[in-house]
């Protein structure tokens, strides 16, 4: 199940991420995609992110697929050389894997193994290379395959990074290495991003905007401080501690404390709402709140 | 310059256990200069070992501790000091020790851990600029190295992990490198070096032990 024709089509694309457990339990990931697999157009597994070891992007990936949804294979060069890299791109083919993002990956310093040896063999640019000549039926090395992939390739980029240029100078060889799907880092500020559309706007590929859900004014200020291009405007936080405070008093008052969920969805929706009619579509990464997916993409009227 | 740093007094005494008579070996260069292995590191080991019952039976500062044919020439040199020892304790680099290990027949410590190759900013102070990879790709990158400057060595621009402050996510002490080719390039009206796509580098993953014979090369 290829993102392709629906990339090729003139439908606004929804894709949303879950994140494999750390242990062999499923049971939470693959809910999370049986509730948002018949709302998004593809779900992404991503690959042990942020350095934690935890349960693989493919054998997730195949679950999903048999569940009956496109999974999206993300897959990062921290881990593997050239000769692992591509023989898991082979062994997703076959298990029925047809979307691909390829990504850096982070550095082990940030996960829980910090004294992984970092591979980097490839860079992202050079993995998606490498991923296109697979569909062309060839290795690397130029080998012939028998029996080849046809991957729809993914890649990502950072809108709010400073200086943005350097990202859309890579960007431009990501594309030209074989990306046909850009999915970007989170976005909170539509001004922002129409200004970044912009300035891509001589690249020809679907840009899915990056949306994730705010929960709270303090993982706003953190992601703030620690997560590299991503700005939570000032107005957004202040939204979030109000509906912060609200919930404070509603739990005093023994009364349910949703505002800072409601107002989340509301921002994640307006987001959306704002970003529409500036690119393709949009990817969601709800960081353990998929179970809120489903109002976001509601109240955003997807 | 080989930049090293030297082990822990207990982790060298731990390695010398059983063997009381120590020949001492110093570098006349890089750990000369990142004094870890110069005149007075060594003279300042000697005596400790002396105070921890040791003794010393001679010492050489070696010219320089890399080189198989110097270093076995000195070796022949202090033969009386080196025959009277149990083994020998090298303040110099990897190579250094590895190269004393060829020298003799004489059991061989090092008393240092090497770290990288690098430049020295200024009186003790070090900073690696260059991986040895094999394969230079600084004409395309303004002379940083992406290799050695990104954390994670790419080769094609940046990932996402520049800081707001132009650091590196992995290290807010470090510069994120390809900001820093960036702005470099940028400055000197050259970015198209690092618009096209650069390959995957061979050298990064070539086997074993390195070797070079220059032998017969016409300059």
């Amino acid at each position: 199940m290829s993102l392709r024709p629906v990339l090729q089509s003139n439908t606004f694309v929804v894709t949303s991420e879950v994140g494999p457990p750390k242990g062999t339990n499923l049971h939470h990931v693959l809910e999370e995609a049986k509730l948002l697999g018949p709302l998004v157009h593809g779900i992404n597994v991503t690959d042990i992110q942020a350095a934690a070891m935890r349960l693989g992007s493919m054998a997730t990936c195949h679950l999903i697929k048999d569940l009956g949804y496109r999974p999206v294979l993300q897959m990062v060069c921290r881990d593997r050389n050239r000769l692992a890299l591509q023989s898991d791109l082979l062994s997703a083919w076959v298990l029925g894997i047809e979307n691909v993002l390829c990504l850096t990956g982070d550095h082990p310093t940030l996960g829980d193994h910090k004294g992984a040896k970092p591979v980097y063999d490839l860079d992202s640019v050079q993995l998606l290379k490498v991923a296109k000549g697979l569909n062309e039926g060839h290795d690397m090395s130029g080998n012939e395959l028998d029996g080849k992939p046809d991957f729809c390739l993914g890649a990502v980029v950072t809108p709010g990074a400073n200086p943005v240029e350097m990202q859309i100078l890579k960007l431009e060889k990501k594309v030209e290495a074989g990306a046909e799907f850009i999915q970007t880092q989170a976005v909170y500020d539509v001004g922002m991003f129409a200004d970044f559309m912009e300035k891509i706007a001589h690249i020809k590929v679907p840009v899915l905007a990056g949306i994730v859900l705010l929960k709270s004014a303090g993982m706003a200020r953190y992601m703030n401080k620690n997560v590299a291009g991503v700005s939570v405007p000032e107005e957004l936080i202040q939204e979030m501690a109000r509906a912060g405070e609200a919930d404070k008093a509603a739990k005093a008052e023994g009364k349910k404390a949703d505002a800072q969920v409601k107002t989340s969805i509301a921002i994640g929706a307006r987001l959306i709402q704002g970003l529409k009619p500036l690119c393709r579509g949009v990817h969601l990464m709800p960081l353990g709140w998929g179970h809120h997916v489903p109002a976001v993409l509601k109240a955003a009227g997807l | 310059m080989t930049i090293s740093e030297p082990k822990s007094l207990e982790e060298i005494l731990t390695t010398l256990e059983g063997q009381d008579r120590i020949f001492l070996v110093g570098c006349s260069d890089c750990a000369t200069v990142v004094q870890v292995g110069g005149e007075d590191q060594v003279k300042a080991m000697a005596e400790k070992l002396g105070e921890h019952g040791k003794t010393v039976t001679g010492t050489l500062i070696a010219e320089p501790g890399c080189h198989l044919l110097n270093l076995r020439r000195q070796f022949r040199e202090h033969r009386q000091e080196v025959a009277a020892a149990d083994a020998m304790l090298i303040l110099s680099c990897g190579t250094g020790a590895q190269t004393a290990a060829q020298a003799t027949d004489k059991p061989v410590h090092t008393g240092t851990n090497t770290l990288f190759l690098g430049c020295v900013e200024r009186f003790g102070q070090f900073r690696e600029y260059c991986s040895a990879c094999g394969n230079c790709t600084l004409e395309q990158t303004g002379y940083i190295c992406s290799v050695t400057r990104c954390s994670k060595g790419l080769q094609n621009g940046p990932c996402g992990g520049t800081t707001a402050e132009g650091k590196c996510e992995v290290n807010p002490e470090t510069d994120c490198g390809w900001l820093l080719i960036y702005n470099k390039l940028k400055e000197q009206g050259k970015l198209d070096s690092v618009k096209s796509y650069l390959p995957p580098k061979e050298a990064l993953v070539q086997p074993g032990q390195r070797t070079l014979s220059r032998e017969g090369k016409e300059e």
